[in-house]
């Protein structure tokens, strides 16, 4: 009984936010149909291995663990409360947070490949943000790179011993700076600009999106921390369910 | 917990200095400063696909972020008492 409450618990969210998930200004999306088909093609193609890898995984974890369902659950709510959120940022212009990191530090990275996916495809479909022709390329950016280079830098600084907040705050501030690189990249190799080539558009579009986001990137990271020390406080017991790995316990 | 507060005020201040900083900026998304970029270095590239839905207006899509942020929110709220509760941890 209780295990499939939190299942149908985390159905009906995610069934109610695909009603109800409101237009975000996503920086990280391109805009649909501002996107040749040969690049939308190109993208769908890369990101798909990815996203397999991540169903995958899931099954794994929830074979493994009833319980981590839920857990996946939260990170796919954090990420829809981040992105709910605009932030006015230094440049004059708003942004938001992704809310990978914190999926991608709990599960690995393809997880929340999968999880950043639906959230896509329901702001494309229900939002007018981002798109269907585009999904393939924003789903790379996003929830393919942001969320390997935030498990990436995660899983690094606890090679080095850097302290678990610390490691959390650079993987989750990271993952979000890299989501707008990529994306500035890709506009980049799909507009080259007469002049300059490719390098002066990625420069052009960096300085829209870069700058813009490395306030909203430092406070990722902050609310990263803050999220992860509480999960941490009530999951000490059961910690080595989500991660193979030994982290010290406690947070500080 | 002394040390959440305070980096929530550091959140805080982040979200509250760009108003000083910049003070008559319109604060509007980056991805339409994006798509301006597109159309001014290729001024001839025309969007191949349309959105299949808008929300109606500037008010209903504030109802929708209101309610994904705290259904997202609430989904969090209640994981963390269903965990302090199978704890039996009340601090």
């Amino acid at each position: 009984m209780k295990k499939n409450l939190s299942f149908y618990l985390l159905l009906s969210l995610f069934f109610l936010l695909a009603l109800f998930t409101p237009e975000r200004i996503y920086a990280m999306h391109i805009m649909e149909g501002y996107l040749p088909p040969g690049w939308c093609i190109f993208w769908s193609l890369v990101s798909l291995p990815f996203f397999i890898l991540g169903i995958l995984k899931i099954k794994q974890l929830i074979a493994d663990h009833q319980e981590n369902l839920m857990l996946i659950g939260v990170g796919g709510a954090f990420s829809f409360v981040l992105s709910a959120l605009k932030l006015p940022s230094l440049t004059g212009s708003t942004s938001h947070a992704t809310g990978i990191g914190l999926g991608a530090i709990l599960f690995g990275p393809f997880v929340m490949t999968v999880v950043g996916s639906i959230v896509l495809l329901f702001q494309a479909l229900l939002l007018a943000h981002g798109g269907i022709t585009t999904l393939g390329a924003n789903v790379f950016s996003m929830a393919v790179v942001g969320s390997l280079v935030a498990y990436g830098i995660y899983a690094g600084c606890k090679k080095l011993n850097i302290s678990l907040k610390i490691s959390v705050f650079l993987a989750a501030s990271l993952g979000d700076l890299a989501t707008y690189m990529v994306t500035s990249g890709q506009l980049a190799l799909a507009f080259p600009d007469a002049n300059s080539g490719f390098i002066g558009a990625f420069t052009k579009f960096m300085s829209i999106f870069a700058i813009t986001q490395i306030p909203l990137a430092i406070a990722e990271g902050i609310l990263t921390v803050l999220i992860i020390d509480i999960l941490y406080k009530y999951n000490k017991e059961n910690l080595h369910i989500f991660q193979k790995s030994n982290i010290r316990k406690g947070v500080n | 917990m002394k040390k959440n507060i305070f980096l929530l005020l550091i959140v805080l201040l982040l979200v509250i200095v760009p108003f000083y900083i910049q003070e008559n900026a319109e604060f509007a998304g980056a991805d339409s400063q994006a798509e301006e970029a597109i159309i001014e270095m290729n001024p001839n590239y025309t969007p191949w696909f349309e959105s299949i839905y808008e929300p109606a207006s500037g008010e209903i899509e504030t109802l929708l972020f209101s309610l994904q942020a705290a259904l997202g929110a609430a989904f969090i709220g209640y994981y963390i008492g269903y965990k302090k509760g199978k704890s039996g941890n009340t601090r």
